[in-house]
Parts: structure tokens; C-alpha cells; sequence
């Protein structure tokens, strides 16, 4: 059911703004890979890229090939929604739509995709993904209840429950943790855990420490000068990459001597 | 950290501190009786001017009255709690007397409508037609008129309201892309213009085009028609500002399931917005249920009922108030009023039945 990704040589814009320059990278089923560097390098971006959620910026486009288990994304027949069903995203901040119960949170990708599905199937679904997320204890007496009731932690594991319940092949989280408070964290971190038994899962985060919690493998983004591209610095295995990494900026990022 | 327990000054040199640190973080107050104190005299002191002086009538006194207690309270209070404060005391009088004013108008529209529209105003005023009735005599209701103001309002709003919000939405979600931006200014600057267009002019274009133009008659179709032209750039800007405010994180979260823009538009977006776009809609519906003018030009005037509004002349409130008022008799006047009240009751009736679907349909709390 996971997918691997495969991107190579890929420029992304924003209009004649060059944002990042020459990614290559290669991302393995069933693993978690951190994107880390610091804000303004492209690392979002670059995730944005993967699931073609750049393309809601006017004016966005990429040039090179990203390859979901050898199928490019970008292809011109390819479909950007078809894209995003199976490349599923969860954002920085919680963000339960306000008009939903937490129920139909949970199965909004399904109902709003368009299927016809039963009452009971739908219920099937709501347990499982919230199962999975680790919420349905504490939210299975008030499925009925508004989404953005729940605390900010509750919030997020809402959307990644809302995320798996379209059951997408790769999950991609942009920065998951950073509007959360250190037990939600844990919480999120414990999830992503059990979710690589089931999905390919990229992640960028600020946090060094998380990368090296979660992650398999590790990437580096860093400018290569101030109004410049971002560019992927180096790309190792997590513990390599925090012992000893090759190149000297990576150095200086993991040991905070950035700069 | 020293161990040592800290020197205590002397009892006479921590007193003296103490008030020292006191008098820094304190300062002079009024008494928590001071503004009412200071409203009472400057009544008392509006009166007796009144009664000596060249101040005259219930509004003057209330005038000098409001003046005087800003002077009394700020000076007073210049005095005592110092500059800061009698700033702070005067800019919250001038606030709330603002409020007042522009509330006192309201009030008074409302508490006139109603006192003089009860007295003319029962169930067979609300069930008859003004057929046959002459101006001098008492009798006769708003019937024909309730009907034809409920025809033309619903039509317009039905063709106005979609138009609007479909409007805004081709502004606000499908605009960005570089190669419409010219066209959203265009419609942009063009529903500005709309909205400045007066009510009689548009009576007019509608009289013109649709009447003389392509030969068809005067009816209530031709009003409805006026009043959507009218009613659609308030939906629209309403609407826009509506949809601006809605968060790009739903819409991308939308995006990120897989769901389609335009179902992302239809389920999310204009569900979370719904509150604000039901109320500016309802806003234009209460604009254009009272307008006179166009109505004149487009559908006249009837004193039958008249339930097809595609023939015909059809009454409406509005002309009827003001056709009413013109008589000039005690029974027509009366008969003006009471309409007014009908008028008004409509329009509150249908903006908080919306206000209460709204509430049910849109963003849960």
C-alpha cells in the first residue's frame, strides 16, 4: 500500500522567483523522512511539491520529476486531485473545518469526494481513523460534537485521523508539532510511529530533536545565499547524518552553530 | 545566594519608605459617586438656565445639559485625579453620547411607527384591498399591496441573491489566476459603479428598456427586475468580504483530501462564510423592500389585488405608504402608517428566520 518517491532534478517557482534549485531525493515506503533547515530554505515548499499543494499558489510551477512508485505526478494527464488522494498532507496548524461535527471531519475527504457509501461503512471508517490517530477514546461519546471544540493536540490528531480515513499511500506533515505543547507532541510523535507501519511519511519540522525521534532519514535545506534558491544540502540516514554528517553546513545546523 | 538574613532598616525608615512607594503607585480618585453626582447637577443646572435664560424646549435643555457634565465631570476630575484621567473621562462621555445620538433616531423611528401604525392596523386591515375604498373613508388594508411587495421582493431576491454570491465567489476563488485579473477588476470597478447608481435611474433603465424598448407592459416582473439591479452589488461586496475572511487553511485542507475546488468551494468555504453572507443578503432584501421610486416607474400603482406579477399594475408597500400619505386625510395618513409597521414587521420577520437558519446550517460552536 505504501509508495516510494522518487524526485529528481527538481526546480520549483513562484512566478519568476526561483524558490528552491536542483532537489534530488529519493523516499522509501513504510520509513519516515525529516526535512530539516532553516525557515525560508524550502523544505515546505518542497513538500508542497510532492502532493502538488503548490500549485494553489497562483502562479506556482516546478520544472524536473517527481515519481510516485515510477509514475510522474506531473505528467500532463495526471489529475493534481487524484494526486492529493493518494499523497495525503497534514499542516502546521489544526485545522478542523469549523462548520463539522467531529464525525464529519473525519470522513469529509470521503463524503466530499464524491463516493456514495453507507451509513455503517462510514462508521467503520470514523473508528478505525480515529483509532489510528489515537483519538477515538477520548472523543467516541461526542462524535456529534464540533471539531474545533477539541484542544489544539485533539485538533491535529482530528486531521491526521481526517488524513488516513482517504486512505492515501504517503502522508506528508508540514511542521505537525510547532503550534503544540510538549505531551501533544509526544503524543503526535508516538503516532507517527505506529502510522509507518502503514504509510510512507515525510515531515518537516524545526525541532532537530524530533528529526532525530521520528526519522529514518534525514534532509538538509539550507539557502545557498541570501535572495537565492534553497537546495538539498545532503540526505543521509538520521543517525549518520546527526554523528556525522559530510558536509560542514550541517554541521553547523545540527550543532546550532548556524550562520 | 547570601545566607545571611537581610539587615531590616530601622521601624521610622521602612514607614517613611512604604509611604513613599505608596504615594508613586497611588494617586487622587473620585468617589465611585461622582458621575451620576456630576449628571444630576448639570440636569439641575440645564433647568435652571432653561427657566432664566434663552435655553429652551426638551432637546436644548438636553443639549446644555451633556455639555455641562462633560465640563463639571472632566474638570472635576482635572482637578483631583489629574490630566490622564480627566482625558479618559471625557473621550468615554463623548463615546457614549455619540452612541445616543445615533441611536436616538432609531428609537424614535420605531417607537413612531409603532404608536401611530396600531391604530390603524387589525386583521381586516392585513386581509383587504384597498378596492373601492376612496381616501376620506376608514376601512380598506394592505392586502393587494403585502402581496405585490412580497412578489417583487422574492422574485429580485431569487435572480439578485444567486447572482451576487455566484459573483463573488468567480471574484474571490477563481480570480487570483493571472490571466482573469483583468476581467475581476473590470467586474470589480463595474459593481462599485452599480452601487452608486440612484434607485429612480435604474426605475428609469428598466422603464426604457424592458418597457418601450421590447413592449413589455408595466408589471411586477418589471419592478422585481429594478430591485435586482439594485440588490446586487450590496450581495456582492458583502458576500466578497465574506468569503475574504474565510482562513486559506480550510480551503487547503480541503485541497489536501483530494476533494475538487468546486466542492470545496460548495462544502466548505460557503458553509463557513454562510453566517455573514445570510446577513449582508438580508440587508439587501431590506434595502430594496422599501423602495418608492422605481417601483412608480416600472409597475405604478393599484388599488386591486393583483396576483400575476408578469400583467399588469401591482400595488406595493412602499407606494402604497406613499400614495396613502399623499391623500392627506386622517384615515389615509393612519392608513400609511400602519403599512409602515407591516413594512418593517416583514423585513424583521425574514431577517431573523434567516439569522435562525444560518445559525443551525453554518459554523458550529
Amino acid at each position: 500500500m505504501a509508495k516510494r518517491i522518487d524526485v529528481a532534478d527538481l526546480d520549483i517557482y513562484y512566478g519568476a522567483f526561483k524558490a528552491v534549485e536542483d532537489v534530488s531525493l529519493s523516499v522509501e515506503p513504510r520509513s519516515v523522512t525529516a526535512f530539516i533547515g532553516p525557515s525560508g530554505c524550502g523544505k515546505s515548499t518542497v513538500l508542497r511539491s510532492l502532493n502538488r499543494m503548490h500549485e494553489v499558489i497562483p502562479g506556482a510551477y516546478v520544472d524536473g520529476n517527481v515519481l510516485l512508485d515510477g509514475q510522474d505526478i506531473y505528467a500532463s494527464d495526471v489529475d493534481p486531485v487524484n494526486v492529493r488522494r493518494t499523497i495525503g498532507m497534514v499542516f502546521q496548524r489544526p485545522n478542523p473545518f469549523p462548520t463539522m461535527s467531529i464525525y464529519e471531519n473525519v470522513i469529509a475527504g470521503l463524503r466530499l469526494e464524491g463516493g456514495k457509501r453507507r451509513k455503517g461503512e462510514m462508521d467503520d471508517v470514523v473508528e478505525k481513523s480515529l483509532r489510528g490517530a489515537n483519538l477515538w477514546e477520548e472523543v467516541k461519546d461526542r462524535l456529534s460534537r464540533p471539531g474545533s471544540g477539541l484542544s489544539g493536540g485533539q485538533q491535529q490528531r482530528l486531521c491526521i485521523a481526517r488524513a488516513i480515513a482517504v486512505e492515501p499511500q504517503v502522508l506528508l506533515m508540514d511542521e505537525p508539532c510547532s503550534a503544540l505543547d510538549p505531551i501533544s507532541t509526544l503524543a503526535i510523535e508516538d503516532l507517527i510511529e505506529e502510522l509507518k507501519e502503514r504509510f510512507t511519511i515525510v515531515i518537516v519540522t524545526h525541532n532537530m530533536q524530533q528529526a532525530a525521534r521520528v526519522s529514518d532519514t534525514t534532509g538538509f535545506f539550507n539557502l545557498s545565499g541570501v535572495g537565492k534558491p534553497g537546495r538539498l544540502v545532503e540526505m543521509a540516514p538520521t543517525e549518520t547524518m546527526f554523528s556525522t554528517p559530510t558536509q560542514q553546513a550541517t554541521e553547523d545546523y545540527i550543532s546550532g552553530r548556524f550562520g | 545566594m547570601s545566607t545571611q538574613p537581610p539587615v531590616s532598616p530601622a521601624p521610622d525608615e521602612r514607614v517613611e519608605s512604604d509611604r513613599l512607594l505608596h504615594d508613586a503607585l497611588a494617586g487622587g480618585k473620585l468617589p465611585r459617586w461622582a458621575a451620576p453626582a456630576a449628571g444630576v447637577a448639570s440636569l439641575v443646572l440645564a433647568f435652571g438656565l432653561n427657566v432664566v435664560t434663552f435655553v429652551d424646549g426638551v432637546a436644548g435643555t438636553l443639549v446644555v445639559a451633556a455639555l455641562l457634565f462633560a465640563t463639571i465631570q472632566t474638570g472635576w476630575s482635572f482637578a483631583v485625579e489629574g490630566r490622564r484621567h480627566a482625558v479618559d473621562r471625557l473621550a468615554t462621555t463623548l463615546v457614549y453620547t455619540t452612541f445616543l445620538v445615533a441611536l436616538a433616531p432609531l428609537v424614535a423611528i420605531l417607537l413612531t411607527v409603532v404608536v401611530r401604525g396600531l391604530k390603524a392596523l387589525d386583521l381586516d386591515f392585513l386581509l383587504t384591498s384597498m378596492r373601492g375604498v376612496s381616501p376620506r373613508a376608514e376601512g380598506g388594508g394592505v392586502y393587494h399591496a403585502i402581496i405585490g411587495t412580497l412578489e417583487q421582493v422574492g422574485i429580485a431576491a431569487m435572480i439578485g441573491i444567486p447572482l451576487g454570491i455566484m459573483t463573488a465567489i468567480y471574484l474571490v476563488e477563481y480570480a487570483a489566476q493571472a490571466r482573469s485579473r483583468r476581467l475581476a477588476r473590470a467586474v470589480s470597478f463595474f459593481v462599485d459603479v452599480m452601487t452608486g447608481v440612484p434607485s429612480v435611474v435604474v426605475g428609469l433603465f428598466i422603464y426604457t428598456a424592458f418597457v418601450l424598448t421590447l413592449g413589455m407592459e408595466r408589471s411586477g416582473f418589471a419592478a422585481a427586475l429594478a430591485l435586482t439591479i439594485l440588490m446586487i452589488p450590496v450581495v456582492v461586496r458583502s458576500t466578497e468580504e465574506m468569503l475574504r475572511i474565510v482562513p486559506r487553511d480550510l480551503r487547503e485542507a480541503a485541497y489536501a483530501l483530494g476533494i475538487p475546488k468546486w466542492r470545496t468551494i460548495l462544502k466548505v468555504v460557503l458553509p463557513t462564510a454562510l453566517g455573514g453572507i445570510v446577513t449582508g443578503a438580508m440587508l439587501a432584501v431590506a434595502r430594496i423592500a422599501g423602495e418608492t421610486a422605481p417601483l412608480l416607474l416600472t409597475t405604478f400603482m393599484t388599488t386591486s389585488i393583483n396576483w400575476n406579477p408578469f400583467a399588469g399594475p401591482q400595488a406595493a408597500l412602499p407606494t402604497f405608504i406613499w400614495d396613502q400619505f399623499n391623500s392627506g386625510t386622517d384615515a389615509s395618513q393612519d392608513r400609511a402608517w400602519a403599512a409602515a409597521l407591516v413594512l418593517i414587521t416583514i423585513v424583521m420577520v425574514l431577517y431573523l428566520t434567516a439569522k435562525i437558519i444560518a445559525r443551525f446550517t453554518g459554523v458550529k460552536r
